[in-house]
């Protein structure tokens, strides 16, 4: 075989699915068709092995394995299959994914056709000149209508659909149906073996013995190991301690990577930090001209403190937060103080999954109950004094009279959706303070619309109100644009009369008030009746202007005692001490952890 | 000598409540025989290895314990050696159950108290709670109690009793008042899981309702001499439950029959829910139902459901905690729900209303 030959017999892919329509269970058979995993080490869902990623029934980090199968033509194939987050809050990382391939198989359930996150992530894959091979997945269901479904994928995304392998991946039909045209529909990688090393790092992760294992698409060039890496972005340098492929179960090492191979490095480092995904990875002593096109710097577009329920854990979160660096780039966080929570620490997120992701992980893996306040944008103020600050914590927010210049940072968003919601979209766009900026017909049926929004209208729940208004249909992707002067103001919450800081936030004038009754009706829903009456206010600038009262309790009592049983009383008290731990005392007031959090949650 | 309670759960009753979620099953001849000799068996186990025992109360609770009068005699002088001479003895009656003969029979065996479930004088509320007995089947149960010489007498009423109004509960009280009774319990009706009454969709007060109906019951109770010594229990002439005393002051008793509860012994335990095996086990099947016994928690908990409340010289010879330390905590607790004083502190029928909240409060110490 010549160098360029081995080429012929490698298969890039990724699988690209709406949440519930089968891509971590078609994964499961492919890889058990290739006896990658043997049976008995069959385990649901392979790729998704986070718990939260399993509930969730979503991707969170990248995931790739290399299989090997024989084809009806009788040669061995490797294929290579990149599992893909399914998150606007991972777009990026998407992206840089999809570049890590040549093809994708598009997954759509035959009971209930195409649906928006595909969509998305389906136009990604189209740009970047992947092949896409659809797949009917479900068909074992007694509402599967695949015929429709293959005319929904021709009409809707614009590519043929009727050689789509109709399979369940549940009951594992019709399997090698999809490996084959695999074999002969994505096309194999090109690149040069020769020329210097340009391998695209797609992900990485922190192994304790190993340090940070990177994985990367080796796109031209060879490394093997003893050489000496240079990350391109961060001109980072390290020596190749091993390489390899990922196994199913685990790493399979080898002599040397390839262009065209999907494979590990590791190469004792140490911060995952200096392993930017979309970098490239090129020798030292003989490094490529030009990085790989696509990289940026991730940055945290969302921040938002967490505190430990617990003030004695501030030490345990801290570890806890620096171990889950050690797998997450993208999150970072930096010692702060409330008044009303203590000690805890001011974070930063890609977005409202990714941070509900972080939270829920440090209260699981972690065992640590946290309270989190509402997330906030950085801010841009420009002091009368000429200082330019940047507020990420609303209660460092300067008083209106310091400030010359508020600006809040503009996202420039492309939404994608079939053409029938235009014009409900276009009211959301509206309502969140959107410029319209143009729209264009993909196709007879599918517009892109591009608006440019504040960052705060979008972070808390626009994918969730867009969703909803468009019956799941379309989907939206954001890059930052800059800041943009905007007439800001500061909402302060009072329970009790006293201001709780931690519920304090940033928000534009206009929608002050209606925000501030809506904050003060959740929170009213959310604070237990207790036995003071408790006055919930929301401020501007000192003025009131919002107002509700959770009254106060009148009845809670355990009247009766059957036959003796005192147990029964002592072990409510103890249930009732243990809710205590879920709850902050500010003054008389017994503030529940989820209050913290409703205040973001306006739409519900 | 050794005084402690005897706790007898006699699980039978001939209908169930739709409230209650209280173990107890058809008084069949053969079940009620076994269980007789099960509790026999059980009471002598105790008195035979702990020979200084002596019963200074005894309560027959259910269930309708009245069904087995003659079952419960025959216990009675069983036990009589162990009882003591001025040992107080309730049954709990069913009024339509009740009849002179019945009564008679009980006293000459020593039983001393009654406690009857009038719960109502309202022929429509009892209905509604599906008992079997009506206003005027309860007016002559006491009258024979009376009769039989049986002079400690209690009721027991419910508060919050569906279409329950502040009207008929004056009647109800006003009615409970004019009886020859000397003890009232008012529980506020609490919709149990399992029960009928929990599948239904009821109409009940809301807090505020319960709240006007509980406070109403105590002052009303009090003007006609009923002082309240507990959350739901009140007395006229100093005639307090001494049995149930002892729960609320960490006494031991001693529980027989299923699902019973004891402590005896620094342990509380509980026998399982199950007449089958009571009957069949020659020891009946005790587990334990809280492993951390005797604490501070435990007893001001029970404490604060006393009129008397917390002493703090108790509470600092026992657990060293002052009176600053409590007073500390009342900063988050309504003026109107508690009452501070050199001596200790209690609850008011407000804070009693809380209970659960409060008690929380000034034990998180």
């Amino acid at each position: 075989m010549t160098d360029k030959e081995y080429m012929h017999e490698i298969r890039n892919f990724c699988i690209i699915a709406h949440i519930d329509h089968g891509k971590s269970t078609l994964a499961d058979r492919i890889l058990e068709q290739t006896e990658t995993v043997a049976q008995r080490e069959m385990e649901e869902q392979i790729l998704d092995n986070m718990d939260i990623e399993r509930e969730r029934g979503i991707t969170i980090k990248a995931r790739a394995v290399r299989l090997n199968y024989k084809a009806d033509d009788g040669n061995m194939y490797v294929f290579n299959l990149i599992d893909t987050p399914g998150h606007v809050d991972f777009n990026y990382e998407v992206s840089r994914s999809l570049n890590a391939c040549e093809g994708a198989i598009l997954i759509v359930d035959a009971s209930q056709g195409i649906e928006a996150q595909t969509l998305a992530n389906t136009y990604l894959a189209i740009e970047q000149d992947l092949e896409i091979i659809p797949v009917i997945n479900k068909i074992d269901l007694p509402s599967a209508h695949p015929d429709e479904v293959k005319e929904e994928i021709e009409t809707v995304i614009g590519i043929p659909a009727d050689e789509a392998p109709l399979v369940s991946a549940k009951m594992g039909t019709n399997i090698k149906d999809v490996m084959e045209q695999i074999v002969k529909n994505v096309p194999p990688p090109s690149g040069n073996p020769d020329a210097p090393l340009k391998a695209l790092i797609f992900d990485s992760y922190y192994d304790a013995y190993k340090g940070v294992i990177v994985h990367v698409r080796v796109k031209d060039g060879t490394l093997r190991v003893g050489d000496r890496i240079r990350m391109m972005a961060t001109g980072a340098e390290f020596d190749v301690v091993d390489l390899g492929y990922m196994g199913a179960k685990n790493l399979q090492n080898a002599n040397e990577l390839r262009a065209g191979e999907v494979g590990y490095i590791a190469a004792s480092i140490k911060s995952i930090g200096d392993t930017k995904v979309g970098d490239t990875v090129t020798l030292a002593d003989k490094p490529a001209s030009e990085p790989l096109a696509g990289y940026r710097n991730v940055n945290p577009m969302v921040f938002s403190g967490i505190y430990p329920a617990d003030g004695a854990k501030y030490t345990d979160l801290r570890e806890a937060l620096e171990k889950l660096r050690l797998n997450d780039a993208s999150l970072s966080f930096e010692p702060e103080t409330s008044i009303a929570l203590g000690f805890g620490f001011r974070c930063g997120f890609l977005g409202l999954l990714h941070m509900e992701i972080i939270q829920e992980r440090l209260e699981r893996e972690y065992n640590l109950d946290l309270i989190t306040t509402a997330p906030s944008v950085v801010y841009k103020i420009t002091k009368t004094s000429g200082e330019v600050v940047y507020i990420d914590n609303p209660t460092n927010y300067p008083d209106p009279s310091e400030i010359e210049i508020a600006e809040e940072p503009m996202v420039m968003a492309n939404i994608y959706t079939p053409s029938d919601y235009v014009g409900s979209i276009m009211d959301l766009c509206q309502e969140r303070r959107g410029t319209f900026k143009d729209m264009k017909y993909l196709d007879l049926n599918r517009v892109e619309l591009h608006y440019d929004l504040p960052l705060n209208e979008i972070v808390y729940d626009f994918f969730d109100a867009l969703k909803s208004r468009t019956k799941g249909y379309a989907s939206y992707d954001y890059e930052l644009s800059g800041f943009s002067p905007s007439k800001l103001v500061k909402l302060d919450i009072l329970l009790n009369g006293e201001i709780v800081d931690a519920l304090s936030f940033v928000v534009h004038a206009d929608k002050a008030y209606q925000r501030a009754r809506r904050i003060a009706e959740k929170l009213k829903d959310n604070i237990p009746r207790q036995l003071f009456e408790v006055p919930i206010q929301a401020a501007v600038g000192g003025k009131i202007i919002a107002r509700e009262t959770v009254k106060a309790m009148r009845k809670d009592v355990l009247a009766k005692c059957y036959g003796g049983d005192i147990t029964r009383k002592k072990k409510l008290l103890e249930k009732q001490k243990e809710g205590k731990k879920r709850m902050r005392q500010l003054g008389t007031v017994e503030v529940p952890q989820e209050a913290f959090m409703a205040v973001l949650k306006l739409d519900e | 000598m050794n005084n402690i309670g005897l706790y007898i759960h006699v699980p039978f009753c001939l209908s169930k409540c739709p409230y209650c979620d209280f173990y107890s099953v058809k008084p069949e001849r053969e079940a009620t025989d076994g269980y007789k000799k099960a509790v026999i068996r059980n009471l002598k186990r105790y008195t035979q290895a702990f020979s200084d025992i002596c019963f200074d109360t005894v309560y027959f609770g259910g269930g309708t314990p009245i069904l087995l009068h003659e079952e419960i005699c025959e216990i009675l002088d069983i036990a009589g050696s162990h009882i003591a001479e001025n040992a107080e003895i309730t049954i709990e009656a069913n009024p339509c159950i009740t009849d002179a003969d019945k009564l008679c029979s009980l006293k000459r065996f020593g039983v001393n108290r009654v406690s009857f479930g009038l719960q109502s004088a309202n022929d429509n509320e009892l209905k509604t709670l599906g008992r079997l007995h009506n206003a005027a089947d309860g007016e002559w149960a006491v009258y024979l109690a009376q009769k039989a010489g049986i002079d400690n007498i209690s009721a027991d009423l419910m508060l919050g009793i569906p279409y329950q109004t502040q009207k008929s509960l004056d009647e109800t009280l006003k009615a409970v008042i004019s009886l020859p009774v000397s003890h009232i319990s008012a529980y506020m009706l609490k919709i149990e899981p399992n029960t009928p009454f929990y599948n239904q969709k009821l109409v009940l007060p809301d807090e505020n309702g319960y709240a006007e109906l509980y406070l109403k019951t105590v002052n009303m109770l009090a003007e006609n001499g009923f002082e309240q010594y507990e959350i739901s229990n009140f007395a006229k002439e100093n005639r307090l439950c001494r049995h149930n005393l002892k729960y609320w002051s960490c006494e031991a008793y001693i529980g027989i029959g299923p699902a019973a509860h004891s402590y005896f012994g620094g342990r509380r335990y509980y026998v399982t829910r199950d007449l089958t095996s009571f009957i069949k086990d020659e020891i009946q099947n005790e587990a334990i139902s809280d492993d951390n016994v005797g604490g501070f928690d435990e007893w001001a908990m029970l404490k604060l459901r006393l009129t008397s409340g917390i002493d703090y010289k108790t509470a600092y010879e026992k657990y060293g905690i002052d009176r600053q330390t409590f007073e500390k905590k009342c900063r988050l607790i309504p003026k109107n729900m508690y009452i501070s004083d050199e001596n200790g502190i209690r609850l008011t029928p407000e804070g009693f209303l809380v209970s659960n909240t409060v008690i929380g409060i000034l034990t998180d110490i």
